[in-house]
């Protein structure tokens, strides 16, 4: 059955890949056929007039038009006599088919594994790397850490099918999407279901090339391949750390599989690893490389810059890849890592207080920007950071549920600003939007949800997880728990803000869209709404019915090995049910704080926020900006990096090595050949001279050397 | 009363002097029209007399020790007999086309070769000189045979007087040698030498010597007439220049130093390292500002002598087999090259002379393009063609002898070299065609 689940998505991946290629090479055959539009067929999928849908609205005017060139995101605008890959219907069909399998399959095994009463186990597949000392399976570690992230996977993965068979109708590559989609899946679970830190690294690198490719899926924007290269080069500094964290951990433990690693942590007790000519501390030095890979993926303060750009890619990316699955694979490795991030302290406190950072700045960010996607971007970077906060102060079980609640909050609230900008043509500046909640009611009550759950409101799956971090942080112990939990708090007040800000811009107030826009903007199809209500019931419920399992009495008996749970009666899991009430109160305080400035900036008073920009505008400036922190890398990285290259190229290379080297040696041999030709004058006293002068200088040695001897 | 000296084994240099009295005879009573006559049966000639030496071998001295016939000998007599052969067959079509036909032109061929013949078989510095000045005079005027054109005329002209100057200094040499030692013979020059060691007089006469060899096989500094008389003498005797004299000058040049001055190793070794670093060296830098593919190749000899000299400096047996293996190799790439290049022919029904006209022949002629290509990289010495064994040999001997600076500073020559040859490779291949060429056969004016 875990195989099923694995490879399923493979399957899909290889039967859709297969007919997008096939689907590409007829049409390069073709191409020569085609008069009319067989010549730009590489320019579709963006930009161009023209609405095509399937509702088979009115003409539309040249304003849409150009509405949708520039904005356009979801692939809508193309020709209507625009030809769609062949194939198109089955690829998606069977791509989703088989996810739908998987999904089954999944919450198959997790009741089965995390509500049952086996242990955890190991299926094995193949022998894959055997090297000196180093034996690596293939196999699947089935435990309950792993089936809660097959559900979350293959569920929103499921969802996100379903919704691009929608929401990608129009796109002339839809094959190659759907392939995609599913190579990524096919990489995620491979992530998640590693028996050790090799294949794992594997699915890293499998999700990391999905995104690259999902991000940069419409290759003919610019702007899309620069993030998606973006989003691979700053993946690359962290899978570096974490490859040398795997490297380190081989070292140590003198195995990368899982199994031996967690029997052996306790070897780490004051173990020292020497580099460079110093000690450090074996373990800190493990987990802080392990978690600057983490950081990468889970797009955490410093290395958080390509996830907002990440927002090229088509929103139901955005929405599995960019906000559900991957970028918590950070979190799910640090989680399966657990005993050995318990061996360090140090590595404990930098991983709280990085998390905690990166709530608080992604927050921020969050409350100015204007692009429906980008707000979501950001809080999607700063719910990771509260997740890291967890992890850090030692209540894995929280971040995971976190995770999980997460997933399907936000899922819905990315699928939801999709069926927005489905609605509106492409828009994604909310400035734009505004009333749209009569036009598009199903969604707005689903974006609703969406936003209830992520600031938290009682009994919403968000409640109980966020809720449970913010607690967990104010026992928490390490030198940055206060920190973190201060930070937390006021995230909290902004998440609630730029929440309601996105959905009273989008759905409140006077429409602030072009009447030709206001008139086309409709629900979206059912294929889209399907997925959105499923999210929903995830969002309102998943809390509820899970937070007893995942983080309340039956921890133990859910969980089982499969994380480092805290025992006795000071546990941090223990401890979060005897705060004071004023901690537990915070959060939902912060939720109606954030909430009513939200009411009073943009129902009550609209001016006001304007008014507040233009006083403080530096401020505005610099969290409109994102703390500068492109600009900062731009400077320090690529600049930098550009003019070392150009120096290297033009003094190092071109003046130095080439200089002196192949054409300074060939220059000079150009200059004998000319003096050495210039020789031969074509005179025969010349040549006759030189002869003579040949033998009297061997006869002047010869004589020299035979009076010497 | 002298006894008769027994003549078999100078058989085949009596059949080639009786053979071209008879081919003159043929020619001159048949008249002008008797060219493909003579010329085939100086062929056949050519081919009996390598035959007489494969398969009725008799090794000895003769005439008073003076003509000396062995396996070194024989090895060096084919090749020239082989380079004399293909010359003639070359020059037939080529002849035809240059309105040179003349039967005398065989006719010399023979008798140079016959001059070679008795160089490498001379055991005498009086045999030396013979068969030297017999080769000589028949390439002079084989090298103006194209009477009527000014720069065939001015080749052999050059050559003939630059040619009579390294004979003087030559005999010269000689005569100082046979005064200081009292010897004609090498034998005899050997044992003077070896009793009484080398005096500065004989140095004097080694060095001269020297000088007049390095003449015949163009090694730096005598190499001056070379590039002008490739350039100018017709094409298929420039493919004649090219391999059989260089053989036969490098046989004397090494039976003369080893039979007999080898107990003055010492000296003479400098002079051929001199005089082989000095060629490599010219050869390579000189060849790559050459736009005239029979400058070209001129160059081109004067360093691959440089190298076989390397071989000889060790003057070590290894170093020996080597130059022997260098020049058989060295005949087959050398006659292959002016082979192709006389087989190709422009649209005009000119010859192919400036090296920029073989642009693109990969796709107008690609056999031949890559026949040629193959000959370039064998020149250049990359393995695993023929080229880098030679080079490999002659530099393992002068390692193997302790000559290291000169084996190094001979495989930076042959890198620099290989600029040239490769730069013809990349024209053949990469370049645009200058335009094409006509199969050139016998028929082809």
């Amino acid at each position: 059955m875990y195989s099923l689940i694995v490879f399923l998505p493979l399957v899909g991946f290889l039967i859709a890949g297969a007919i997008s290629l096939k689907g590409a090479m007829d049409k390069t055959a073709a191409a020569g056929g085609h008069d009319g539009h067989g010549h730009d067929h590489g320019d579709h999928g963006h930009g161009h007039a023209g609405h095509g849908h399937a509702g088979g609205h009115d003409a539309h005017g040249a304003a849409h038009g150009t509405h949708a060139a520039a904005h356009d995101d979801h692939g809508h605008g193309h020709d209507d006599h625009h030809e769609e890959a062949p194939g198109s219907r089955p690829a998606e069909l069977v791509t989703t088919g088989l996810m739908a399998v998987t999904a089954l399959l999944s919450w198959v095994a997790f009741f089965s594994v995390a509500f049952g009463e086996g242990e955890a186990f190991t299926v094995p597949v193949l022998s894959w790397i055997h090297s000196g000392a180093l034996a690596t399976e293939w196999a699947f570690r089935i435990d309950t850490l792993t089936v809660v992230m097959l559900v979350v996977v293959n569920t929103v993965s499921f969802l996100v099918h379903l919704y691009s068979m929608g929401y990608m109708s129009h796109d002339p590559a839809r094959p190659r999407f759907f392939a995609y989609l599913s190579l990524f899946t096919f990489a995620m679970l491979t992530l998640v279901t590693s028996d050790n830190l090799l294949q794992m690294f594997f699915g890293w690198e499998g999700v990391g090339l999905a995104s690259y490719l999902l991000i940069g899926f419409w290759y003919q924007k610019p702007s899309a391949n620069a993030a998606a290269m973006k989003a691979f080069v700053v993946n690359r500094v962290g899978d570096f750390g974490f490859l040398l964290g795997l490297f380190g951990v081989y070292v140590l433990f003198n195995s990368i599989s899982f199994d031996a690693i967690f029997a052996n942590v306790g070897s780490l007790e004051g173990a020292q690893l020497t580099f460079l000519g110093s000690s450090w501390d074996a373990a800190t030095i493990v987990c802080l490389l392990l978690f600057m890979g983490a950081m990468g993926k889970s797009a955490q303060f410093l290395l958080h810059t390509w996830l907002p750009d990440a927002m090229e890619g088509p929103t139901p990316v955005s929405a599995l890849i960019h906000a559900a699955t991957m970028v918590t694979a950070g979190v799910f490795m640090v989680a399966r890592m657990s005993p050995v991030f318990e061996m360090s302290h140090t590595a404990l406190t930098v991983v709280t207080f990085i998390g905690a950072t990166t709530a608080f700045f992604a927050a921020t960010v969050g409350l100015v920007q204007n692009d429906i996607k980008r707000v979501i971007a950001y809080s999607t970077c700063s719910q990771l950071g509260y997740m890291f906060v967890a992890l850090g102060v030692g209540a894995y079980p929280i971040a995971v549920f976190h995770l999980f609640t997460h997933a399907f909050f936000k899922a819905l609230l990315f699928l939801g600003a999709g069926s927005v900008i489905h609605a509106v043509s492409g828009e994604q500046d909310m400035r734009k939007m505004g009333g749209l909640r009569t036009v598009i009611p199903v969604t707005f009550w689903m974006m609703t949800i969406g936003t209830l759950a992520l600031t938290g409101f009682p009994f919403t799956a968000g409640f109980y997880s966020k809720d449970g971090i913010i607690e967990a942080a104010f026992v928490g112990e390490n030198a940055f728990a206060g920190y973190a939990f201060g930070m937390l708090v006021i995230a909290a007040v902004f998440t609630s803000f730029y929440s309601w800000r996105l959905a009273f811009l989008t759905f409140f107030g006077k429409p602030r869209a072009s009447a030709e826009v206001m008139k086309h903007a409709h629900e979206s199809p059912q294929v889209m709404l399907i997925p959105l209500y499923v999210l929903a019931v995830g969002a309102l419920f998943a809390g509820v019915a899970f937070s007893g399992a995942f983080m309340g009495e039956g921890v133990e008996e859910f969980w089982k090995q499969s994380l480092y749970l805290p025992h006795g009666e000071h546990s941090i899991l223990e401890a979060i049910h005897h705060v004071s009430f004023w901690v537990k109160i915070s959060p939902f305080i912060a939720m109606l704080i954030g909430f009513a400035v939200a009411v009073y900036f943009y129902i009550v008073n609209p001016e006001a926020p304007k008014q507040l920009a233009a006083r403080h505008d530096a401020l505005y400036q610099f969290l409109l900006n994102k703390w500068y922190f492109d600009e900062l890398y731009d400077i320090l990285f690529v600049r930098s990096a550009k003019w070392i290259g150009t120096k290297l190229w033009k003094v190092g290379d071109g003046r130095i090595i080439d200089g002196l080297g192949p054409d300074g040696i060939a220059a000079r041999v150009q200059d004998v050949t000319t003096r050495v030709v210039r020789l031969q004058t074509g005179y025969l006293y010349h040549y006759a001279f030189a002869m003579l002068i040949g033998v009297a200088l061997l006869v002047t040695w010869a004589m020299f050397y035979a009076g010497g001897m | 009363m002298m006894a008769f000296p027994d003549l078999m084994p100078a058989l085949p240099e009596i059949l080639l002097g009786v053979g071209a009295l008879v081919l003159l005879m043929v020619g001159v009573f048949r008249g002008e029209n008797s060219t493909n006559v003579v010329t085939g049966m100086a062929v056949a000639l050519l081919i009996c007399a390598i035959g007489v030496l494969v398969l009725a071998p008799a090794d000895g001295a003769t005439f008073d020790g003076s003509f000396i016939m062995d396996g070194y000998g024989r090895f060096l007599k084919v090749l020239v007999l082989i380079g004399s052969a293909v010359a003639i067959a070359m020059s037939v079509a080529f002849a035809r086309a240059e309105k040179f036909e003349r039967f005398e032109y065989p006719v010399l061929i023979v008798i140079a070769t016959l001059g070679m013949l008795m160089m490498i078989s001379a055991n005498d510095l009086i045999a030396v000189y013979l068969g030297l000045e017999l080769q000589s005079l028949a390439l002079y005027v084989i090298a103006a045979i194209n009477r009527d054109q000014l720069r065939s005329t001015e080749a052999g002209l050059k050559y003939f007087v630059l040619g009579a100057l390294s004979s003087g200094m030559l005999l010269y040499g000689a005569s100082l040698v046979y005064g200081f030692t009292g010897h004609t013979n090498f034998a005899g020059i050997h044992m003077v030498l070896e009793r009484d060691g080398a005096s500065l007089g004989f140095v004097f006469g080694l060095v001269f010597m020297m000088a007049g060899f390095a003449f015949k096989v163009s090694a730096v500094p005598f190499h001056m007439w070379t590039p002008d008389v490739y350039e100018g003498a017709p094409t298929p005797v420039t493919a004649f220049f090219a391999a059989a004299p260089k053989i036969a000058a490098m046989g004397v040049l090494m039976r003369i130093v080893i039979d007999a001055f080898q107990p003055a190793t010492a000296d003479w070794q400098q002079i051929i390292a001199f005089v082989a670093l000095a060629s490599m060296i010219l050869g390579a830098f000189a060849a790559i500002g050459q736009t005239n593919i029979k400058r070209l190749m001129a160059y081109s000899s004067i360093g691959h002598m440089g190298f076989a000299l390397v071989g000889l400096a060790a003057g070590t047996e290894t170093g020996i087999q080597g130059v022997l293996i260098y020049l058989a190799i060295y005949l087959a790439m050398t006659v292959g090259v002016f082979a192709c290049i006389l087989a190709m022919r422009r649209e005009d029904g000119s010859m192919v002379e400036e090296i920029s006209s073989l642009a693109g022949l990969s796709r107008t002629n690609p056999v031949m393009g890559t026949l040629l290509a193959l000959l370039m990289f064998s020149l250049a010495g990359i393995p695993p063609l023929g080229g880098f064994f030679a080079k490999y040999f002659v530099f393992a001997a002068a390692v193997d002898a302790g000559l290291y600076w000169l084996a190094v500073i001979g495989v930076i020559a042959s890198v620099v070299g290989a600029y040239y040859y490769l730069r013809i490779v990349k024209l053949i291949f990469f370049d645009e065609a200058a335009g094409t060429f006509k199969r050139c056969r016998a028929n082809c004016a």
